[in-house]
């Protein structure tokens, strides 16, 4: 599938902010699954702008900028061409072990309520593939999946307690779950297009991808219940959502802050809708 | 010098500044209040303490009445008023600790010993000559901690920040305790004459240490415009306002010289100097003493603004 | 359980290098002593030498108690120490570099690498990258005990933010102005070089790009932090400045200093802040001590980080039980000084003998720090070994346990006169692009309460003056 990709950020500040630090990973890589044929970032002020590489191999754009700043705008456009690989990742550039994404963090720890949870539903399971499909379905299952405008994650824990997350914690508390088990577990920031296959809209999207020997990096993506196929569009990845987040910023000065996203995610061609 | 340190040694300074002047302030107040009723004022000293403290809203908020008890112990130990003696010196203590390096050894255990002193005062329930001997060794601190400074720091750019600090919060003080009894100095009462005025304008005399310089200046008996004078324009009496500017601008001009570029503030403070320098104090009553000194606190807050602009930050 | 006593050994024989001090202390009166003490706390608090505990309320900045009777080791006894210290140090060094770098020792199997991977100190950030001059741990505090005339173990390697070394100083500069005619009678080391060697290391290890003069500056995390007198106290003395995360701005990757004069650049950081909160753009967000894009400008080369970003990970507990084969492969040596013998809770074998055992042993928490997650089992009552017992069966990979030692003592005066109690030492050692140096002794630590083990300052530890006799 060809998708085109418009990811708009924009910060107001209540008064002019002297200085802006930002880290980015809003750049795809390519791998079998996926093809990046045009990616742009640009900000709406002037800075500098510079790509390097983190631990896990995303691309990241730091950016610095000066002030008086009293509105900044990160704007992403992009294409992309995917093919469905049922959620196998090959051809990917892996910088780290994968024995460092059996480590909890601070978002994807385990309490008891999880750990019970999880041998619960893989009980049944034979292999460590189906194991993780079955956690799959019973973290859908368990967790209503909540919009992000409006709501802010609360790591693995409370997600679990509350019963409904937005997409970032869902896929924390599979994580955790599947660090229960021993599995190497790793947090996945991207996007995905409008298709009639997916329960949840288009988007910004969250999901998480277990390493399992023989296959290698699978996705899960226990918010709409299956694994990735073509609408799916792999940004970053990382221990948890802090590790791989899209934007990491600080500014000095600036008070108050009013940050409006946009993301609009489409099959390449066809028709635009308004959202 | 990193721009924190600069920004503390101003504050160590101005907060040990800041506590002297409340230890005149409630001396002079307990003094006055202290005379026979018949030479007693309207009974209002105490709320004009609060104001001349200018805390007189975090006060209200605290007390319904500005009594003695409560004005003393507003001004002194209450932990809720930021600007009571205990919290100006804790605050100084707590700059300096900060930047502990920046300051001489001489200057650290002024405030520090001074800090270790003050929570042995606070424990005691004081008798008015216990809160006496206490006022006195406020400002007893004060002159230690600017004497070591006089006498130990190194003149550089340390020094001339620390400098700032006391004489832009002295300017302020002066200016504050005319700008409360401004009324007191005004000719339309010189002519109801009488005990109270006197005694009036000899507790604002008191308040900046005056009076005996007073005598020395004017060999004359106590007149509110000469008073006006003395505390305005006179160079001569180090908490005027134009001894103060004196200082201010020199101590700017050192720090521009010293780093080669010259700024908003020093710009502001002889626009300010040049005023005193150029006024006379008919002039001031003439175009109203009250109005003057408004302006004059909104032009010294001006500039506190302009130096934590231009280095401090 | 008897300990060796470093003045009477194991009995009543006087043991030379307290020969002098025997005497001494024999001759004065319990109130000359008593007097003295107290002129050394006015001395501390005057100097506002105090440290903060966390969690008291009551009284945020305290003492920690000196003591006033000197430890002291003789020139060949701290010799051996010394080149046990230089071997383990330049271990650690080269354990990091290989962690970071080609991972031989994972290879070769002298650690599991899933203590590695999976140890949150282990910074990826830092994996492929060479830091300045390939030195990582420049300051280390290692602690050692000694349990007779010729033994000593490393309890604990310190590889991040040790602390401690101001005590080292001030003990001494207190001891010397009080106890003159002490020094007289011994030919005492030095340790007032410390800050000169510290100075010469950073300048050591400064970016290939800096300046011939590099500016260096003394990273805290504030006046509220427990160890801040420490930090001032060595700003003042390496006469840098001494900074915290808010006067230093990134632009462009280059860190700048605010000064009244503008933005300065800044060469070399000594850091006394945690990775964790160092930079809220890549480690904890949340940090407001940090400073935003300083990994940036540490990755690009532009300045330098002592100790350099994660070299927790060498210090990290369980890691430390392998620090013997970690010291034969990289150097090729035999280890000068011996580790306590761990037990490895992760190991179900060892778990199980810890289990049965948890009354004779001491039990530590992997990651842990200051004594709070530690149980002393001697020491600690039934409810405070099932505690334990709770933990160690839920997360056994979360602990390392320890037969208690026979810590040596030494004299110290207490309120019962002079009497023996347990302590170690922290010496601490310096690693920079020129080699190794180490000032003879450390800080002494000291159980004030009878018979306790239990050293740290925050736990009711004191601390004592360190002689290394120079014949």
């Amino acid at each position: 599938m060809r998708i085109r990709i418009s990811h708009t950020i924009s910060y107001e500040y209540a008064e002019p902010a002297r200085h802006i630090a930002q880290i980015l990973r809003l750049t795809p890589r390519d791998h079998d699954g996926q093809h990046v044929m045009s990616w742009r970032i640009e900000p709406s002020i002037d800075g500098r702008l510079r790509a390097s590489q983190d631990a896990h191999g995303n691309i990241v754009h730091t950016f610095y900028a000066d002030g008086p700043i009293s509105a900044l705008g990160i704007k992403v456009d992009g294409l992309i061409e995917t093919v469905d690989l049922a959620g196998v990742i090959r051809g990917g550039l892996e910088r780290v072990p994968c024995d460092v994404y059996r480590r909890d963090t601070l978002l994807t720890a385990q309490d008891d309520a999880l750990r019970a949870f999880t041998d619960e539903a893989t009980a049944g399971a034979g292999t460590p593939l189906s194991q993780m499909h079955a956690l799959m379905a019973a973290v859908h299952e368990r967790m209503t999946c909540l919009d992000a405008s409006g709501h802010t994650g609360v790591g693995a824990p409370a997600a679990f307690a509350a019963g409904e997350a937005i997409a970032q914690d869902i896929a924390h508390v599979f994580m955790a779950c599947a660090r229960h088990l021993g599995q190497p577990a790793r947090y996945v920031s991207g996007y995905v297009a409008r298709s009639d296959d997916l329960p949840l809209g288009s988007g910004a999207h969250a999901w998480a991808e277990v390493y399992l020997d023989g296959y290698g990096w699978i996705g899960f993506d226990s918010a709409n219940g299956l694994c990735p196929i073509d609408t799916h569009v792999r940004v970053a990845v990382g221990l948890d959502f802090a590790d791989a987040a899209p934007v990491r910023g600080s500014r000095q000065g600036g008070g108050g802050e009013n940050l409006n996203v946009l993301v609009t995610a489409q099959e390449a061609g066809s028709r635009q809708v308004n959202q | 010098m990193l721009s924190r340190t600069a920004d503390s040694l101003y504050w160590v300074s101005r907060y040990v500044e800041r506590a002297e002047c409340l230890a005149r302030i409630l001396d002079a107040t307990t003094r006055l209040t202290n005379l026979p009723s018949t030479y007693g004022g309207a009974g209002t000293e105490w709320q004009s303490a609060v104001l001349t403290a200018g805390c007189e809203d975090t006060f209200a908020q605290a007390y319904s009445e500005a009594n003695e008890r409560n004005v003393c112990d507003f001004l002194t130990f209450n932990p809720d008023n930021p600007s009571s003696i205990r919290n100006c010196l804790a605050l100084a203590r707590s700059n300096a600790r900060a930047v502990r390096t920046a300051l001489t050894s001489e200057m650290w255990d002024a405030l520090n010993g001074a800090w270790l002193e003050l929570q042995r005062f606070e424990k005691k329930r004081m008798d008015r000559e216990e809160f006496a001997r206490f006022l006195d060794w406020v400002k007893n601190v004060s002159l230690v901690f600017d004497g070591s400074a006089y006498r130990t720091m190194l003149r550089d750019d340390g020094y001339w920040f620390s400098r700032l600090g006391v004489y832009l919060e002295r300017a302020d003080n002066t200016a504050r305790i005319l700008d409360v009894k401004y009324h007191v100095l005004l000719p339309a009462n010189e002519q109801i004459g009488g005990s109270l005025d006197y005694f009036q304008w000899t507790t604002v005399l008191r308040e900046v240490s005056a009076l005996t310089a007073y005598h020395w200046v004017y060999r004359e008996a106590v007149k509110p415009v000469l008073i006006a004078d003395l505390l305005i324009l006179n160079r001569r009496m180090p908490r005027s306002l134009a001894a103060c500017y004196e200082n201010i601008s020199r101590f700017l001009d050192s720090l521009g010289d010293a780093y080669g570029r010259q700024g908003a503030a020093q710009r502001q403070a002889r626009r300010t100097l040049a005023n005193l320098s150029n006024t006379r104090i008919e002039n001031i009553f003439q175009h109203g003493l009250h109005e003057f000194i408004e302006d004059f606190i909104t032009e010294n807050n001006g500039l506190g603004n302009t130096i934590v602009e231009q280095y401090l930050q | 359980m008897v300990a060796f006593d470093e003045m009477t050994g194991s009995g009543q024989e006087l043991r030379p290098a307290y020969d002098a001090l025997d005497r001494w202390l024999k001759e004065a009166p319990a109130e000359t002593l008593a007097l003295r003490r107290s002129q050394a706390e006015l001395f501390f608090r005057r100097i506002g030498i105090t440290f903060a505990v966390y969690g008291d309320e009551e009284s945020t900045e305290r003492l920690i108690p000196f003591d006033i009777i000197p430890r002291v080791l003789t020139k060949p006894e701290w010799t051996k120490l010394e080149a046990g210290l230089r071997q383990r140090v330049t271990a650690l060094n080269m354990f990091l570099a290989d962690v970071y770098g080609p991972k031989e020792c994972l290879k070769a199997g002298i650690i599991p690498p899933d203590l590695v991977y999976r140890n949150a100190c282990y910074q990826l950030e830092m994996v492929d990258f060479k830091v300045p001059h390939g030195v990582y741990c420049h300051i280390a505090g290692i602690d050692v005990v000694r349990v007779d005339a010729d033994t000593f173990y490393v309890l604990e390697d310190n590889a991040r933010t040790p602390s401690g070394v101001s005590y080292m100083m001030e003990n001494r500069e207190v001891m010397l102005r009080l106890f003159p005619e002490l020094f007289a009678m011994h030919r005492v080391a030095p340790v007032d070089n410390y800050p000169d060697q510290l100075l010469a290391t950073l300048r050591s290890v400064a970016p290939r790009s800096a300046p011939s003069d590099p500016t260096i500056c003394l990273l805290t995390p504030g006046q509220y932090n427990s160890a801040f007198y420490e930090h001032s106290f060595l700003a003042d003395k390496l006469g840098v400045e001494l900074v915290e995360g808010s006067d230093l701005l990134v632009k462009d990757d280059v860190v700048y200093m605010r000064t009244t004069q503008g933005p300065k650049r800044v060469d070399v950081i000594y850091r006394r802040i945690d990775d964790d909160f160092i930079d809220p753009l890549v480690f904890r967000g949340d940090s407001v001590l940090g400073v935003p894009g300083i990994i940036g400008a540490y990755k690009a080369g532009n300045v330098t980080l002592a100790n350099a970003v994660g070299t927790g990970v060498a210090d990290d507990k369980a890691v430390y039980s392998y620090m013997p084969e970690i010291v034969k492969f990289f150097t090729g040596e035999e280890p000068i000084l011996k580790n306590v013998p761990t037990f490895r809770c992760r190991e179900p074998e060892a778990n199980a003998y810890v289990l049965d055992n948890l009354e004779k042993l001491v039990v530590k928490e992997v990651n842990g720090s200051g004594g709070y997650g530690m149980l002393v089992g001697p020491h600690a009552n039934k409810a405070q070994i099932e505690t334990f017992r709770r933990k160690l069966k839920a997360s056994p990979e979360g602990f390392i346990a320890q037969p208690t030692l026979a810590l040596s003592t030494c004299p110290t005066f207490v309120a019962s006169g002079v009497a023996p109690r347990h302590v170690d030492l922290r010496p601490y050692v310096l690693s920079g692009a020129n080699g190794i140096s180490c000032v003879p002794g450390g800080l002494t630590r000291v159980a004030l309460k009878e018979g306790s083990l239990v050293v740290n300052s925050s736990q009711g530890g004191g601390t004592k003056d360190t002689w290394v006799l120079d014949a």
